[in-house]
């Protein structure tokens, strides 16, 4: 293991430790150590059932969306890339406010299932795109078009919409928020997440290869077809199942990649792993600072991430910018 | 001695329009083949057609005598490296990371030990861990270089390799092509400098339009009306102590 992927798993396991210690219910330390003997305690409830869940969604969502952006920045050759890229987000959203309009939120597992199947049928077009437009331009294109479409038909969902109340749900729903999840919840999302994350794992050495080119790519020898099709299905899977456990989080699969690069000597392959432990890490502490943050109304996730991540993310383009390069 | 690389009547399009018609070349081993033109003469789309990047609309590629198209993508690769005009790079990956990328089939190590003895060829010791974004165009094209080296072919395809380069570049550019067809190489090269061309070049093909319009060593590929009408050019390829040079002006425009 790399310094830089040790460093981050070390940050992260202090973050996680943090969120699962700290919360709205200050705890004693007799109550803390009693939650930590007995699980089953109603401190220990409070540790192990609400805050250890919500940090782990948190964590793995952000892995996900911190592993889907490296991949889909290194597949498109463009560091301005995110999951939300080829507009996999947009349309699982858009899965997630149909079902909340239609009034079967209140059914275990309906959104997201919902979020997931809008996800793959966005995926699978994306996939087919891919396998006939190699440029990354026109893929980008695509994918614009493909989540203003998705976005106006979540518009179209509002402005349909019979109840003020389901409105609100889906606004709510689609700011994303790790809150009030349980293993269970976990439990589903990791199942497609491995999935997402062995197919970028797979498409690593594509990505590499990429840099110079898909002409080159072409001839290298590598089976590049299938390559990109794990690329795109891989961030589309990844995406997908985070939109599904917490709603649209921005700026996460953005950042995390720009974070690690320059620790691994810029190359995509090298990026993937390191990208999807800066991506928990950055969701578990916007998650934890969101809890912590002495509001009224607790802060939505995708709110917090968008609030730090934008100006933390002009800073990262302006010191990338100071050594940019032709 | 057997083909390296065969074209036969080859035709290619692009949209509605014919780049490449009716085009034949063999290329030997140990020999260095020019491939000359004007701008949209069709060049690039010989290379990529007889490589199999392109589809072609007639004739055939072969790669030591198996078609193009039944070559799976590895055993294409073990066969042809292939250097395109395009340099960009996407990411600053260091010099011997690129070059390392000519032997994907080796392991990580090994690869990487075959792009720094690369780039210790193409004169860049010493700039193993230097970005090739951070590098001048003359220097990432020579990491470029290096990575065409690293395969280790035996036909080697390189488009324009000497475009934008030094002199001095640029005949180290083309002494390392023929250092690969010493060691038994085939190396098809495109270019622009006919003086270039003429010297280190076994044979040349010139395109013009889309067809091939002489063929052979470069006294008999070029001659003055290949120049005229190919090139515009008016004058002829002279023998000189420093070898074959282009002496010519602009034709002047009639009508």
């Amino acid at each position: 293991m790399s310094r830089l992927s040790l460093l981050l798993c070390v940050a992260l396991t202090a973050v996680l430790v943090l969120a699962v210690l700290l919360g709205e219910t200050p705890l004693s330390a007799a109550q803390m150590m009693q939650a930590l003997n007995q699980p089953s305690s109603p401190p220990g409830e409070v540790l192990w059932s609400i805050r250890a869940p919500r940090a782990a969604t948190a964590a793995v969502v952000g892995a996900g969306l911190g592993l889907a952006g490296a991949a889909m920045q290194g597949l498109l050759r463009n560091p301005l890339a995110d999951p939300g890229v080829l507009g996999v987000s947009a349309s699982s959203g858009l899965g997630a406010a149909l079902v909340i309009a239609f009034g079967l939120a209140a059914t275990p597992g309906a959104i997201e299932a919902a979020a997931l199947g809008g996800a793959l049928v966005a995926g699978l077009l994306v996939v087919g795109l891919a396998a006939r437009f190699r440029e990354p331009e026109t893929l980008i294109l695509f994918g614009v078009s493909l989540s203003a479409f998705a976005g106006a038909l979540t518009a179209l969902v509002f402005n349909l919409s019979p109840s003020p109340v389901s409105t609100t749900e889906v606004l709510a729903w689609l700011l994303g928020s790790a809150a009030n999840r349980d293993w269970a919840d976990v439990a589903r999302t990791i199942g497609p997440m491995a999935v997402g994350a062995g197919l970028c794992a797979y498409a690593g050495r594509g990505l590499v290869m990429l840099t110079l080119g898909e002409e080159t790519a072409a001839m290298s020898g590598l089976p590049m077809a299938r390559l990109r099709t794990a690329a795109v299905a891989g961030a589309a899977l990844l995406s997908g199942a985070a939109v599904a456990a917490a709603g649209v989080i921005g700026f996460v699969g953005l950042a995390a990649p720009h974070l690690v690069r320059r620790g691994v000597g810029d190359d995509p392959q090298a990026a993937l792993a390191p990208s999807a432990v800066a991506g928990a890490l950055l969701l578990t502490a916007a998650d934890l600072a969101a809890r912590m943050m002495p509001t009224e109304q607790e802060l939505k996730l995708g709110v917090v991430t968008a609030l730090f991540g934008a100006p933390l993310f002009a800073l990262v383009a302006w010191r990338a910018a100071r050594s940019w390069r032709t | 001695m057997s083909a390296v690389w065969e074209l036969s009547d080859v035709t290619a399009r692009q949209g509605a329009r014919v780049v490449l018609s009716h085009a034949s070349l063999v290329l030997e081993a140990g020999e260095i083949l020019g491939v000359l033109g004007p701008n949209g003469a069709g060049k690039t789309t010989l290379l990529r057609g007889g490589l199999g990047l392109l589809p072609l609309q007639g004739g055939e590629a072969r790669l030591q005598g198996r078609a193009v198209g039944d070559l799976s993508e590895g055993q294409r690769a073990r066969l042809v490296g292939y250097l395109p005009q395009e340099r960009r790079v996407g990411w600053n990956l260091s010099a011997a990371r690129i070059a390392s990328l000519g032997a994907p089939h080796l392991s990580p190590a090994n690869a990487m030990q075959v792009g720094r003895e690369s780039l210790a060829r193409v004169g860049l010791e010493g700039f193993e861990a230097r970005g090739v974004l951070d590098m001048s165009g003359g220097e990432r094209a020579r990491v470029l270089l290096a990575r065409l080296l690293a395969t280790g072919a035996p036909l080697l395809v390189a488009d324009e390799p000497a475009a934008g380069l030094d002199p001095d570049a640029q005949l180290l550019t083309l002494e390392l092509l023929r250092a690969e067809a010493e060691r038994g190489a085939a190396v098809a090269v495109t270019l622009h400098d006919l003086t270039l061309a003429a010297r280190a070049c076994d044979r040349l093909v010139v395109l013009h339009e889309g067809r091939i319009a002489s063929q052979g060593p470069p006294e008999q590929a070029l001659t003055p009306q290949v120049l005229s009408e190919v090139f515009k050019l008016d004058g002829s390829l002279i023998d000189t102590p420093a070898g074959l040079t282009l002496s010519a002006r602009r034709l002047a425009r009639q009508g």
